[in-house]
């Protein structure tokens, strides 16, 4: 089966500095691959090319087997994304934020599919609030469910539990492979918490000063480096770095 | 191709602000209003002096609805991507499917809502205080108010083209721009009042040829079609070429990860 992303010496530079410096990597449908990195090793910017809001310098991505920069429209319109450093418009309440965005990707039947996610999320006590009133908690459920609203095929998480408590963490992670099971949902997953990335990824890519030093399993890459788990796998390289 | 449910989204996702946000209301029933109110006394005292300026209020009271018109659409386009700058929302907006000419298209689409409700205000305002009617303009008043809406996009556009690409900072730009077309525009006088050098760019100007146009149409001339037809060319001539600077600046953006940071 062909790969569903397809990310080929992928390069950013900004200047004479290189944020991304030759990233290749490939992730299949249902998959969850992980990013990992400390911070400025170049996972943002390598999220922000794959949803086409930064040119790439070199390299070429591609999704579903097309060009994500000739076919950007029929690409994003089957890929979401949800980011703890973004936020929706305050004044609108949660709801309207998600009605917004599901007009946006071209949803039919808008109100059961916005009841369906808010009941998966347990958004029901503020679906009416306006976002301007959400706890930052609130505004992760919202942004994920943003992202998950609209059916994607491929979906971009930055750190997607962070700022949550860790009843509502343990019941995102289990609805996303939910999701993943039952709709063959391939995911792009960041986060700092490292039992969370081994409990959530099949493989993952660690990402140094814009190259990929390693990439396997979580098993694999703690054998490979000689070290107990991820997290002194994480602190090796970021303190080498 | 541009579809409309993205287009859609993008103005409800407006209305749904307006329809509780003080600042956006008071933009649209406030400040016209408290314009009018001003110039509308001034205009009332110029008249004891009518014998030596005829007319003052009929040239006054019109001139200003019509620059409103001007700059309320020039508003509509840059508030509502301050909007998105300000809530953060740049990057839900263009992760998405929504392509850069159907956020132009939902823009323009609010500027004329806005440009509407100002309209009402204004004019009502204008028929209640000094018995003002501007519909005494007649059937110009259609093109002249269409050209001044596509001037409006036109200075709109280019702010917001300037916003994306220089950021934060350019920011005043979007309450400072359109005056600096205002003395080029020729609204409250003649053009024969700017020096010789500054009439050649005020001609290039499409708001100029409307302003003269209003006054040629008000002193009992007929509907001027040459300034209408200068209007309408140098508008359509601009409008193609902002929108071709504001792609530009959109690609620039994208290569230099401005589209990312733009507002922090």
């Amino acid at each position: 089966m062909l790969p569903i992303v397809q990310v080929q010496g992928l390069t950013k530079k900004f200047g004479d500095f290189t944020a991304v410096d030759g990233v290749s990597f490939e992730i299949k449908q249902g998959e969850i691959l992980g990013l990992l990195g400390p911070n400025g090793a170049g996972k943002t910017t390598t999220f922000q090319m794959l949803l086409g809001l930064v040119t790439p310098t070199a390299g070429s991505i591609r999704m579903f087997g097309k060009d994500l920069a000739m076919h950007r429209e029929e690409i994003l319109s089957q890929v979401n994304f949800s980011s703890t450093y973004i936020s929706m418009p305050y004044s609108l309440t949660a709801e309207e934020n998600l009605w917004v965005a599901a007009k946006l990707y071209g949803l039919s039947d808008i109100a059961r599919r916005i009841d369906e996610v808010v009941k998966k999320l347990e958004m029901e006590e503020f679906r009416h609030k306006l976002t301007r009133k959400l706890s930052s908690g609130q505004m992760t459920r919202l942004t994920l469910a943003k992202a998950i609203l609209t059916e994607p095929k491929i979906l971009f998480l930055d750190e997607p539990t962070a700022s949550l408590d860790p009843d509502i963490a343990h019941k995102i992670r289990a609805l996303l492979k939910d999701v993943r099971r039952s709709a063959g949902l391939s995911i792009l997953y960041t986060s700092h918490n490292m039992r969370e990335m081994e409990e959530m990824s099949d493989r993952i890519i660690f990402l140094q000063k814009g190259k990929v030093v390693a990439q396997g399993t979580a098993q694999e890459i703690t054998e490979r480096f000689g070290q107990r788990d991820l997290e002194d796998v994480f602190l090796k390289l970021a303190r080498e770095s | 191709m541009m579809k409309f449910h993205r287009i859609h989204a993008l103005i409800t996702r407006h209305l749904f602000l307006y329809k509780r946000s003080l600042p956006r209301l008071m933009e649209i029933f406030y400040w016209p209003f408290l314009d009018l109110v001003v110039w509308g006394f001034i205009t009332v005292y110029l008249m004891k002096f009518q014998g030596q300026l005829p007319g003052v209020v009929t040239f006054f009271l019109g001139a200003l609805i019509l620059w409103d018109v001007l700059f309320r659409a020039q508003q509509g386009i840059t508030i509502s991507f301050l909007e998105e700058i300000w809530s953060r929302n740049l990057m839900n907006l263009f992760a998405s499917p929504l392509k850069p000419s159907e956020f132009l298209a939902a823009t323009m689409a609010l500027s004329v809502f806005k440009v509407a409700m100002v309209s009402c205000v204004m004019v009502a305002a204008a028929y209640f205080f000094y018995s003002y009617n501007v519909f005494m303009i007649g059937l110009s008043l259609v093109p002249f108010v269409l050209n001044l809406i596509i001037t409006g996009w036109i200075i709109g556009v280019l702010t917001t083209s300037l916003i994306m690409r220089f950021g934060q900072e350019a920011e005043v730009l979007a309450w400072g721009m359109v005056f600096l077309f205002q003395p080029i525009s020729c609204v409250f006088y003649p053009i024969e009042i700017l020096p010789k050098w500054l009439q050649a760019i005020a001609w290039a100007n499409p708001a100029t040829h409307v302003f003269e146009g209003m006054r040629g149409v008000l002193s009992g001339g007929s509907l001027p079609v040459a300034h209408l037809g200068w209007a309408t060319g140098l508008n359509l001539l601009y409008l193609a070429t902002i929108i071709g600077v504001f792609h530009w600046t959109f690609n620039i953006c994208k290569e230099k990860g401005l589209l990312v940071r733009v507002g922090e």
